[in-house]
């Protein structure tokens, strides 16, 4: 499916433009990571790129060699889970997707195996701590074994030890195989977790250059200005 | 004050004694009144859960019209039933006039718009919380219908047992479509009506303190299976 | 999701077997379209499980005022119609919604009022000079306004009185649209005068300082019919079953269980068929 072509895209509302003509093309291979201020648009070009919304201008297109979308899964900021048992909620994102229920029971074990979540599998799932929620939504997500898995702040609302665990276990799905496309505003976090930048200021596409450029000579002022502190980083 | 102390000892003497004909009135009413909610969900839930998820052109109208048919006049809902099942009447042929079916048929459309408006307006709200969770993991409107009914079941409990409630206390309808036939289409609400018009006070005070008792104890019931349930399921 | 789809499945079976119930269970029974007074007296409770004994036919009674029950023999809703408005129900049958007419039983009208009786009626014989003499004191009366036997009754004894109820009414005539017993509770709680038939009277548990204050008037008298519904205007009337309680109505076995009926030792209904002027 990969690469993923954006041409000219734009998202309006109301008359406000929010992403401003973006042009860009991403391939399989590098973890993508997507900075900026508050505001620039990075929430909503996620969203445009994963299908939840559609542009109001431009083109979107995967445009590997099996044409269309292929398997993408998205972890939010906030996780949001189904009142039933964390198991079962891994589960039905397989059933969505027309897994066997042998293979279903054997993956979703696995996958909260993978990520600790063993011992609370059978607890109702909202009962569960925010990190090891967010846990769950990787899990649920890893599951579907998808070629791009799209994150938004996936951390922002967890506590060191949590953001730990969850930064580890997008390594391990990194290692699987699976494209990483995600938003932080937390700069270390980026340049642990990010081999490109993609920098956003008022939904435009500012710059783009590997993370170690991008943070020790970044080629534009706002960049500049944002790694240094000086422009709000949420 | 001395009729309500004389019919409360009435209704002890009642219940005390079980006579045959109250336990033949309150069956019927349980009957009829259970089997309409139950109807009235399998028309109502499902209709109000395909409003929440589903844009279409003229929704706000429909949503409006539903909102206003909850205050349906039971009265009227009966009058135009026993239209429809007269023997002069479009339907008479199937000779259901002044059965308890005609008087389960009442109810439903009586308390239908009531679980569809509240449903919707339940579903709505979480929709709005998981929509995009959903249509990520590739939920139609179909399925994300299905998926949001079971999991606001507890609000759904809630919702139908307030329209069990309302089915359980109207008399217009099922006084018309049933007509109050004696061993027939009794009901405790027609049979109150009837007591009160024969100027027999107590008696009828009586009956409905052991409607009011009913209804309450159902609610109390219902009340602490749903907080069991919640505990357990979050 | 298997649990959803097996209790909806569930609802919808209890639904239709309602629905279907009717159909296969007690096929012999009758609709009787009757008053309210008929049956808040308490006389079908004592005559019709004697009819049921002897024919296993169901009597089922659904008890409006008397327009509503004619209506519902117009409209084929009920197989018998069994009211007490003469006039009615000649034009019933005139207008071909009715086979026969044919007079059962009667029983009599009562004047009510409050002890104190500000008209000065009470003990009087005469039900007309009784009316006059409400309507001179503009005394609160409580009509029942509904159409029934008793309030056509009510209307013609206004007119035998020489009065255009329609002009002479004021604030003192209140049309109250209710059945019996609520227009006698209204009565009861307004002190005011009323028209009612002895039966409903007698087993009123609501009387407050309301009595019979004349009573015995001929005029009074309320004659009772019953008729078949129209087999020839509407097809599925059950004219055997129908025809059979008609006959054991007004045979000497139903006369006599009419006659039976008594609350606290007293007849209320008067078996008459066969009085060709009633």
């Amino acid at each position: 499916m990969l690469p993923l072509l954006l041409d000219q895209v734009s998202f309006a509302v109301n008359g406000k433009i929010i992403v401003d003509r973006i042009s860009v093309e991403i391939g399989s291979g590098p973890r993508t990571v997507i900075l900026g201020p508050n505001g620039a648009g990075k929430s909503v070009l996620m969203r445009l790129c994963h299908g939840l919304l559609r542009p109001s201008a431009g083109r979107i297109a995967w445009r590997g060699p099996n044409e269309g979308r292929g398997r993408q899964a998205m972890v939010f900021q906030r996780p949001v889970m189904l009142r039933r048992s964390a198991f079962s909620n891994v589960l039905y994102g397989l059933k969505l997707v027309g897994v066997s229920r042998a293979e279903r029971e054997l993956r979703a074990g696995d996958v909260l195996d993978a990520v600790g979540l063993s011992e609370v599998a059978t607890r109702p799932a909202r009962v569960l701590s925010g990190g090891e929620q967010q846990r769950l939504a990787l899990a649920r997500a890893w599951a579907l074994n998808p070629e791009v898995l799209f994150l938004d702040e996936p951390t922002a609302n967890l506590d060191p030890n949590a953001t730990r665990d969850v930064e580890t276990i997008i390594s391990q799905i990194r290692a699987g195989g699976t494209k990483i496309v995600m938003t932080t505003h937390n700069l270390g976090q980026a340049r642990r977790l990010g081999d490109e930048i993609l920098f956003l200021s008022h939904g435009r596409l500012v710059e783009r250059s590997p993370v170690e450029q991008f943070f020790r000579q970044p080629a534009s002022a706002e960049a500049a200005a944002f790694i240094r502190g000086e422009l709000p980083w949420t | 004050m001395n009729d309500l102390a004389l019919a409360f000892k009435e209704a002890f003497n009642l219940i005390g004694h079980l006579e045959a004909e109250l336990r033949e009135i309150v069956t019927l009413s349980l009957e009829v009144s259970l089997t309409a909610v139950a109807a009235a969900s399998v028309l109502g839930l499902p209709l109000g859960a395909a409003l929440a998820v589903q844009r279409f052109r003229g929704r706000r109208g429909v949503i409006v019209v539903l909102n206003a048919l909850m205050g349906l006049p039971p009265v009227v809902v009966g009058l135009f039933v026993y239209l429809m099942l007269s023997r002069a009447g479009p339907l008479g042929e199937l000779g259901i006039l002044f059965t308890p079916a005609a008087m389960v048929i009442a109810q439903t459309i009586l308390i239908t718009p009531i679980l569809a408006a509240l449903s919707r307006q339940v579903i709505e709200d979480a929709w709005e919380e998981y929509r995009e969770q959903l249509r990520s993991l590739g939920a139609g409107p179909l399925t994300a219908a299905l998926t949001l009914l079971w999991d606001t079941r507890f609000s759904l409990v809630t919702i139908v047992l307030a329209g069990f409630g309302r089915a359980a206390a109207e008399v217009g309808a099922v006084m018309i479509v049933g007509g109050n036939i004696d061993g027939v289409t009794r009901v405790m609400t027609t049979a109150i009506a009837l007591e009160t018009s024969k100027g027999d006070l107590p008696l009828a005070l009586g009956l409905g303190i052991v409607l009011l008792s009913l209804v309450l104890a159902l609610n109390a019931a219902a009340y602490w299976v749903k907080e069991a349930a919640q505990r357990r399921y979050g | 999701m298997d649990l959803r789809t097996r209790g909806g499945c569930l609802a919808v079976l209890m639904f239709l077997s309602l629905c279907l119930a009717p159909e296969s269970s007690a096929q012999k029974f009758i609709t009787v379209a009757s008053t309210t007074s008929t049956e808040q007296s308490g006389l079908f409770r004592h005559i019709l499980p004697i009819f049921q004994a002897k024919t296993g036919i169901e009597v089922r009674v659904i008890a409006l005022g008397t327009g509503q029950s004619l209506d519902m023999g117009r409209r084929g809703d009920a197989d018998v119609v069994f009211v007490h408005a003469r006039a009615a129900e000649e034009k019933f049958i005139a207008e071909g919604y009715g086979v026969k007419r044919l007079p059962v039983m009667y029983n009599d009208f009562v004047l009510i009022g409050p002890r104190s009786d500000p008209a000065k009626i009470a003990g009087g014989k005469d039900s007309l000079a009784a009316l006059r003499r409400i309507s001179a004191a503009a005394a609160a009366f409580v009509s029942r306004g509904d159409r029934s036997g008793t309030h056509m009754a009510e209307l013609a004894l206004w007119k035998a009185a020489g009065i255009d109820i329609g002009k002479a009414k004021g604030p003192w005539y209140r049309d109250t649209g209710q059945g019996m017993g609520p227009a006698l509770n209204t009565a009861s709680s307004m002190h005011a005068y009323v028209l009612a038939d002895r039966g409903t009277w007698i087993s009123f548990r609501n009387r407050g300082d309301l009595a019979i204050l004349v009573e015995g008037d001929r005029r009074l008298f309320n004659q009772y019919g019953v008729i078949l519904v129209n087999p020839a205007k509407h097809r599925h009337v059950k004219k055997e079953m129908g025809q059979a309680f008609i006959d054991w109505l007004v045979s000497p076995e139903g006369q006599k269980a009419i006659a039976g009926y008594r609350i606290g030792g007293e007849r209320l209904f008067f078996p008459n068929a066969g009085d060709n002027d009633a």
